[in-house]
């Protein structure tokens, strides 16, 4: 019974602060500056590769923000 | 060398199986064990005739004759599920159905439930998940299925499975724990067959050449680790002997009810909601021909609901020997879940901004959205129905069955229908579907088989908690348990009716797809992966 009162009272304090601290960080970690190419990029990918696979690995350094809005203009 | 190991295995396998079943205490066991002798004795024969021919895996092409099987199997367990839960819904309004004097008790709604619900779970919805798994993870990596022919282990491992779990219900065999009836050997079989699928889909991620790994990705490898761990830890049982299906849990009391919920909601939360995800993800931006409306907002979907479903699983147990500090807990996560939910369900419809008028035009892309509205429409109810003072209404009620099926129906059905009208035109190498009327006709009769099916639900769930508290005067229950059976009549005769409709959807389907294969012209050869001939 101690151990469990230990690790109970453990999980609803530290640990669910930890766990939601982790989450708060991916969202904050989502938005960071710079990530907007990166994952237009990503969303983009399912129209590669339809019919085969890629030849070569592809190592695509994702367009920031000036050349973004560039090419978009 | 290797086919010669093989042979051996085999039919060591089939002695071993063959002895299995002269030794059996039960009925369930020794059918199995037939089974399982048949099996090993008709790979051994497909080896024999194979053996020495040299298995091509070429690197510049996908592998997809394991998701053309996927297709092929995904549709006709499909069917398979949905009659038998036509039928079953039928034994509920006309319980002479069971035919028990004629069948022994073979074909009671006990034993055809389990049928029903693990051959539309894990035969129709598993079949989907491997499937798609398999031409999503080659497709977004820019790579081969790692593992050559494990994919078709994968694969025939799976069928094997659900044949064990079928046959097993059937005469008898089951561990009473709902979703996981299958009794222990199936339980190993089965966990030796999801490593098998967790090694190849990483083993794809792992050499793949594109540099970041698609979001539909970490819905799907977070549905294949999420279900290893829930599968391993509520089937912990000791069988009573080698040659009985019979086994000891290893727990007992409300930890064992506890193990069992928390497994059964994430069957529903990983299995159900998060595999399905990771095909939603995929192809509604393909079938829209757009990429995802926020890429951003799938990440906060998938760590919410990661972060969430784990603990929802106490709202199963609301007022029962459970402490209240847990089931108050698995109702405010379940709370909680709404809004993840609501946010993955908006970034997929609002893919379709600036191209609705699809909606029009494109059946397909029709029934992914009506997908995607029913996934809003139950994971709005379920929260909602986890609430204690709601929960003490619906629950042990029809309104339970009313909502997995909106769940189920709506939103697995209809994205699998979906993914299955996208994916068979360019597996086989067709110009187009056989038939869009046909789409749109399987289209309606799902729809309005749902609807029917859950508000007729609706109507018998709440009646019936209603009827269950009702007290006179003088603080007497005014109802027998038999009055709200004999009051619930109309509504399973319109609730089979819906389910007839949407079996119907799925013959139609069937039908459909294999005209698309049979009929339509081919398109121009890309390699010889996809020159498939038009048998």
């Amino acid at each position: 019974m101690e151990t469990y009162s230990l690790m109970r009272a453990f999980a609803d304090s530290w640990a669910m602060l930890a766990i939601f601290l982790i989450f708060v960080g991916i969202v904050f970690w989502a938005f960071r500056p710079g990530s907007q190419a990166v994952h237009d990029d990503i969303a983009n990918s399912i129209f590669r590769h339809d019919k085969k696979p890629a030849a070569e690995a592809i190592t695509r350094t994702p367009r920031v923000g000036a050349d973004r809005q560039a090419e978009e203009a | 060398m290797w086919d010669y190991v093989k042979l051996v295995v085999y039919g060591v396998i089939a002695v071993l199986a063959a002895i299995g079943a002269n030794y059996a205490h039960d009925l369930a066991y020794q059918v199995n064990a037939i089974v399982v002798m048949l099996a090993a004795a008709i790979a051994f024969v497909w080896e024999l005739r194979h053996a020495g021919e040299v298995q091509a895996h070429p690197q510049d092409e996908y592998f997809d004759s394991v998701v053309r099987a996927g297709v092929i199997a995904t549709t006709f367990w499909g069917v398979v599920g949905f009659l038998v839960g036509v039928v079953i819904a039928f034994q509920l309004a006309f319980p002479s159905l069971n035919l028990g004097n004629i069948t022994d008790g073979v074909l009671n709604f006990g034993r055809l439930r389990p049928l029903h619900t693990s051959a539309v779970i894990f035969a129709f919805g598993g079949n989907a998940l491997i499937m798609s798994a398999f031409y999503i993870v080659q497709r977004t990596s820019g790579a081969r299925l790692w593992g050559g022919n494990l994919g078709w282990f994968v694969f025939w491992g799976w069928q094997l499975m659900i044949v064990l779990a079928a046959t097993s219900y059937l005469t008898g065999g089951t561990q009473g724990k709902e979703y996981a009836e299958t009794v222990w050997y199936i339980d190993i079989w089965l966990t030796v067959v999801w490593v098998a699928f967790l090694i190849v889909f990483v083993g794809t991620l792992v050499k793949r050449k594109e540099p970041h790994i698609y979001v539909a990705n970490w819905f799907l490898l977070s549905m294949i680790i999420t279900v290893a761990m829930l599968h391993l830890v509520n089937n912990m049982a000791i069988p009573v002997s080698l040659f009985s299906s019979q086994s000891v849990p290893v727990f007992s009391g409300v930890q064992d009810a506890m193990t069992q919920w928390w497994y059964g909601h994430n069957a529903v939360g990983f299995f159900l909601t998060a595999g399905f995800l990771g095909m939603m993800y995929y192809f509604v931006p393909k079938q829209a021909e757009r990429p995802v409306y926020s890429y951003k907002l799938s990440i906060i979907h998938f760590w919410a609901l990661i972060f969430l479903y784990i603990w929802a699983g106490p709202h199963h147990l609301h007022y029962t020997a459970l402490p209240e500090w847990a089931s108050t807990l698995g109702m405010v996560m379940s709370i909680i879940l709404w809004m993840p939910s609501w946010g993955g369900m908006i970034n997929g419809l609002m893919t379709l901004s600036g191209a609705w008028d699809k909606l029009r035009t494109d059946p397909v892309i029709r029934m992914m959205v009506i997908s995607l509205g029913f996934y809003g429409m139950s994971t709005f109810e379920g929260p909602m129905m986890s609430i204690k003072s709601v929960n003490s209404l619906s629950h042990y009620t029809d309104w339970t069955i009313g909502h997995v099926h909106s769940g189920a129906l709506g939103w697995n059905g209809m994205i699998t229908f979906g993914a299955l009208y996208f994916l068979t035109p360019r597996l086989w190498n067709r110009e187009s579907l056989y038939s869009l009327k046909l789409v749109s006709w399987h289209f309606w009769l799902a729809t309005i088989g749902i609807i029917l099916y859950a508000s007729s639900m609706w109507v018998t769930g709440i009646m019936e908690g209603l009827m269950w508290r009702e007290v006179d005067a003088n603080g007497f229950l005014v109802n027998a348990f038999a009055d709200t059976v004999a009051a619930k009549f109309p509504m399973y005769v319109v609730r089979g009716t819906g389910g007839l409709m949407y079996l119907t959807g799925g013959m139609l389907m069937a039908y459909n797809l294999w005209m698309t294969v049979r009929a339509q012209p081919s398109k121009a050869v890309v390699n010889a992966n996809n020159a498939v001939p038009a048998e």
